[in-house]
């Protein structure tokens, strides 16, 4: 490794960890808002320097992107009032002391767990790598996440559905009045949603063989969505037909799972003939539905000039 | 070989200043950042160990990945509930953190 590359790497720990402290400490949390978006940024480049640009991407667009407009838009509702928080949080006084010590006992276990891995542990990348030939892909990451891992996959995607329902019961409030999208931003979305679409599209078919997958191309398709409705804003209720699309990817998912095991295989173990066919509609099927769902986590279930449940 | 061990460190710091953040935070939108980075810190410890052997091992990868996309559900959840308890009753802290400056 150059010398050049090490101080990059030693610039960038240092600047993420002083980030989250500032970001912990500004008493306006809109600005302590803009250094999570930069922090999530600077992540993104983190993953790529650790050579794990599937990680890259999704945190690019999930964790730095859609958190970040899920973050901006609550505070928007919270009001001038309710963006501040003169309370200081990391400031250690005799109460906070024993919670302190607890904080830098686990700091410390961890760091010396971290120091004493044998120097020659490869964790499971060698059984991963001897199993390729069999998961239909050649992308270990997306193998992992829908092939040797899909249980979890399956799972993760019932969380999402989970969250949505749960968005849905809380939201029911009236929506603030919104405001006219600027031309500026209406010809944004003009230019960049087909652009986004495409993306979106080449994100999930080059996951079989290269960085991207269903999460990153869903989270694009999503961005677009969120774009969309900044600059149009519109209704996305618990439709019967916004239901049904987002219980799509998780019902595809569940029905080849099922039908291996009528076919006499076990659940979710895909033949190694028919893997990548089976990776590619599921995962066609998860990003549509991935997408409408970080959608409607930010949409929520708020309606125009809709009033409050009487309690 | 001293990449991984940087940014594994780094991750740790994060994880424990994030953590005590979370702890002693009153606002509910600062305790939903931390937590955020709290995870961040996980993800960055399992990434920066998975980058150890060449190739990169890529099941921590894939579990980081399920790790953001359950992240972004969880903060959207608990938005929506600071959302809620604000609108109900005008303080985005939680009841027993009102007394206190």
């Amino acid at each position: 490794m150059t010398a050049d590359a090490a101080a990059l790497d030693i610039l960038l720990a240092v600047l993420l960890v002083f980030l989250v402290w500032r970001l912990l400490t500004l008493s306006d949390l809109f600005k302590a808002t803009i250094l999570f978006i930069v922090f999530g940024l600077l992540l993104s480049l983190a993953w790529v320097r650790l050579r794990a640009p599937d990680v890259a991407l999704a945190e690019a667009a999930i964790g730095s992107g859609v958190t970040g407009a899920l973050v901006l838009d609550a505070l928007r509702r919270l009001g001038a009032h309710g963006a501040v928080d003169e309370a200081r949080p990391l400031r250690l006084n005799l109460a906070r002391l024993s919670g302190g010590l607890l904080v830098a006992c686990l700091g410390a276990i961890l760091l010396w767990s971290v120091l004493s891995l044998p120097a020659g542990w490869r964790g499971l990348s060698a059984e991963a790598m001897a199993a390729m030939p069999h998961s239909g892909v050649t992308n270990p990451v997306t193998a992992s996440l829908l092939n040797f891992r899909s249980h979890d996959t399956l799972l993760e995607i019932a969380v999402l559905m989970l969250a949505v329902l749960g968005v849905w019961t809380l939201d029911a409030e009236p929506k603030p009045s919104a405001e006219p999208a600027g031309p500026i931003l209406d010809l944004l979305v003009r230019i960049l949603l087909p652009l986004m679409v495409v993306v979106a599209g080449y994100l999930l078919w080059a996951g079989g063989h290269a960085p991207g997958g269903a999460f990153q191309g869903a989270a694009v398709l999503a961005a677009g969505g969120i774009l969309l409705h900044l600059a149009r804003p519109f209704y996305l209720g618990n439709h019967v037909i916004i239901r049904l699309v987002i219980g799509f990817g998780f019902a595809v998912f569940l029905a080849i799972g099922v039908m291996l095991v009528v076919g006499g295989g076990r659940f979710l173990e895909f033949p190694s003939r028919h893997a990548g066919t089976l990776i590619l509609v599921v995962e066609a099927a998860a990003t549509i539905s991935i997408a409408l769902i970080l959608l409607a986590l930010f949409v929520g279930n708020v309606r125009e000039g809709a009033g409050r449940d009487a309690p | 070989m001293t990449t991984p061990i940087v940014y594994a460190s780094a991750g740790v710091a994060m994880l424990c200043i994030a953590l005590f953040g979370f702890l002693t935070a009153r606002h509910v939108l600062r305790r939903i950042l931390a937590l955020n980075i709290v995870g961040s810190g996980v993800f960055m410890m399992l990434v920066a160990l998975a980058a150890r052997p060449d190739p990169p091992d890529p099941i921590p990868h894939a579990l980081v990945m399920t790790g953001i996309v359950v992240g972004v559900c969880v903060t959207a959840l608990a938005l929506a509930l600071l959302r809620r308890m604000f609108a109900d009753e005008g303080s985005a802290r939680l009841p027993e953190d009102r007394e206190f400056g």
